[in-house]
């Protein structure tokens, strides 16, 4: 539902902004009577609509090609940078939560808390120069940016990516952390895990199988609610490193007012979002057997 | 609990009124004019001495405590007058989205025909991420203080709404409530007068989090060349001047970045505070 409704309401905008500012130049006048921007906004839209339902986002006014090639073209960046991205935070962040709740109010959960403050709070591309200043420039082990496709070679691949995946993943790893430990709190003040103590499970067989497991919602959704960050992140954390993927197209159709670049990737992301959320939503079936649709 | 107890809201508290003592007292804090630049002074390093012209055509000798950027201005002065712009921005956008959430909020929350209306139109809006929106509208207007202000708030503005709703469902139907209606107040004067008042301490901090979050995406937008016009000292335009020679001369992008984790952090420390203190319920939830 949340994906129709997507649909229908995100191409608003964009019809919007192509006719906003198309009359301030004449260079653009006469593209915009070539794309048949010069007709009405109800025409405009109406055809955008008819075409976007056919999987045609347009031609981009910059690049000359159309936008669905050009972001098929920068997918696989931005796609491998993601995945990097959410591997590391979720293996980072769910064990230093859960850990964090089990020493509820000690020195490790007090300090790893502040540490979520501060991951809130450092700007994605104030931590990409530090990392960049640190590990490339200071200590030489990694390359200070560009991008190499996984065609040329795993190693240099990653060598590329993994500050870039670093660097983005910190505030992700602050988020899930905090959420991981609030849930698991809560998880362990229950009744199972008295039963499941006085049994006299091993701690650690108490805390991911008893703790964890149900706790398990809250963190899905916050990994999905997460990925509005991290498509945020992605734009900076691209432009910084200079990895040509979606982020680094968005930046760059802004600045050359390219505007079915622009629509058409804010509406690729917008829906890379909502079928994500959609995903961990049917997810909740295996995570929790009681939920049911 | 007294608010002024809590450690978290003295430290960020204090962090704060210091940088708006700072933006405020910047012309006196021993700054040149921010757009001054001398090409003798080029890339000089945090604290070298070089010489600067002003607008008179006045050269004086003038020491650079944070260095100056590749057009020969003071980065220290820069980041000074930086910090004015961010003050602004983080407030006024907050501010912005209160108002327009807790007008969305109220009315979908007290007049039922209108809920489901304005709340399809929030889903929209937050299925778009945030940092998205505000490059689209920045992109649509011409880049100055009032469109970068509503780029931020709008995205933040069904956030407040959901909030406020959440709340005015549940006061509704508080006793004092339906004494009021049942007296023939108008409905006006019980949506302001009588509910209201009692969502503001959550609302107060919803508003800490979102000025973070507004100085961060000023910050962003302006790094990546989207926001503010590049002649306002922001940090973000300091940062995007100086992120071509970053790796000669680093302290370009550091002093503005420190500038900028800095008061973000300050901001949400007393937004953790305020919550501790304000809205315990809240607190056992995040």
């Amino acid at each position: 539902m949340l994906v129709f409704l997507l649909l229908r309401l995100t191409p608003g905008d964009p019809a919007a902004i192509m006719a906003g500012d198309a009359a301030t130049s004449e260079q653009i006048e006469r593209i915009r009577a070539g794309l048949g921007l010069d007709r009405p906004l109800v025409v405009q839209f109406g055809l955008w609509m008819k075409k976007i339902l056919s999987g045609d986002l347009g031609e981009s006014f910059y690049f000359r090609i159309k936008v669905t090639t050009l972001i098929a073209q920068r997918l696989e960046p931005t796609f491998a940078l993601a995945t990097l991205t959410i591997l590391i935070a979720v293996m980072v962040s769910i064990p230093l939560g859960v850990l964090a709740a089990s020493r509820h109010g000690g020195w490790f959960d007090r300090t790893l808390m502040g540490f979520s403050v501060l991951g809130f709070s450092v700007p994605v591309f104030v931590l990409a120069y530090l990392l960049i200043w640190l590990v490339s420039l200071k200590l030489g082990w990694l390359p200070v940016q560009g991008y190499a496709r996984l065609a040329d070679g795993f190693v240099p691949f990653l060598r590329h990516l993994i500050l870039p995946a670093i660097t983005l993943s910190v505030i992700y790893i602050a988020l899930i952390a905090r959420v991981t430990r609030a849930s698991v709190l809560e998880a362990l003040g229950e009744e199972y895990i008295r039963t499941a103590r006085a049994k006299g499970l091993p701690e650690i067989r108490v805390l991911v199988r008893h703790a964890l497991a149900n706790a398990a919602v809250p963190i899905a959704t916050v990994i999905g609610i997460g990925v509005a960050i991290l498509i945020g992140g992605v734009v900076v954390t691209e432009s910084v490193y200079a990895i040509p993927g979606l982020g680094r197209l968005t930046v760059d159709a802004v600045l050359a007012r390219d505007f079915p670049t622009i629509q058409g990737v804010i509406l690729f992301f917008s829906f890379v979002y909502v079928a994500i959320n959609l995903l961990i939503d049917l997810s909740y079936v295996f995570l929790d057997p009681r939920i049911r649709y | 609990m007294n608010i002024l107890d809590n450690w978290s809201v003295r430290i960020g508290g204090a962090a704060l009124a210091l940088l708006v003592l700072v933006a405020i007292a910047a012309p006196w804090l021993g700054t040149v004019d921010p757009t001054l630049f001398d090409a003798a002074s080029r890339d000089l390093r945090p604290g070298e001495a070089g010489e600067i012209t002003t607008l008179e055509g006045e050269t004086v000798k003038h020491v650079f405590p944070m260095g100056s950027d590749s057009f020969g201005r003071d980065i220290y002065s820069r980041v000074l007058y930086g910090t004015r712009v961010s003050l602004v921005v983080g407030l006024t956008a907050a501010l912005l989205a209160l108002f327009f959430g807790v007008i969305c909020g109220l009315s979908a929350g007290y007049i039922r025909w209108l809920d489901g209306l304005v709340m399809r139109v929030m889903d929209g809006i937050m299925a778009i991420p945030a940092i998205l929106i505000a490059i689209a509208v920045v992109a649509l207007w011409r880049a100055s203080l009032p469109s970068v202000v509503i780029a931020i708030a709008i995205p933040e503005i069904p956030r407040v709404t959901r909030l406020v709703r959440s709340l005015v469902l549940s006061i509704r139907e508080e006793p004092y409530v339906e004494a009021a209606v049942s007296l023939g107040t108008p409905t006006a004067k019980i949506m302001f007068g009588h509910i209201l008042p009692n969502t503001m301490a959550p609302l107060l901090v919803q508003g800490t989090y979102i000025c973070a979050f507004a100085i961060l995406l000023e910050a962003i937008l302006s790094f990546l060349g989207v926001g503010l016009p590049p002649d306002i000292p922001t940090w973000g335009n300091i940062m995007a001047e100086g992120r071509v020679q970053f790796v000669e001369y680093p302290h370009n992008v550091f002093f503005p970045g420190v500038f900028l984790a800095i008061t973000v952090l300050a901001v949400n420390i007393l937004g953790d505070g305020l919550r501790d203190t304000l809205d315990p319920k809240m607190a056992k939830r995040v």
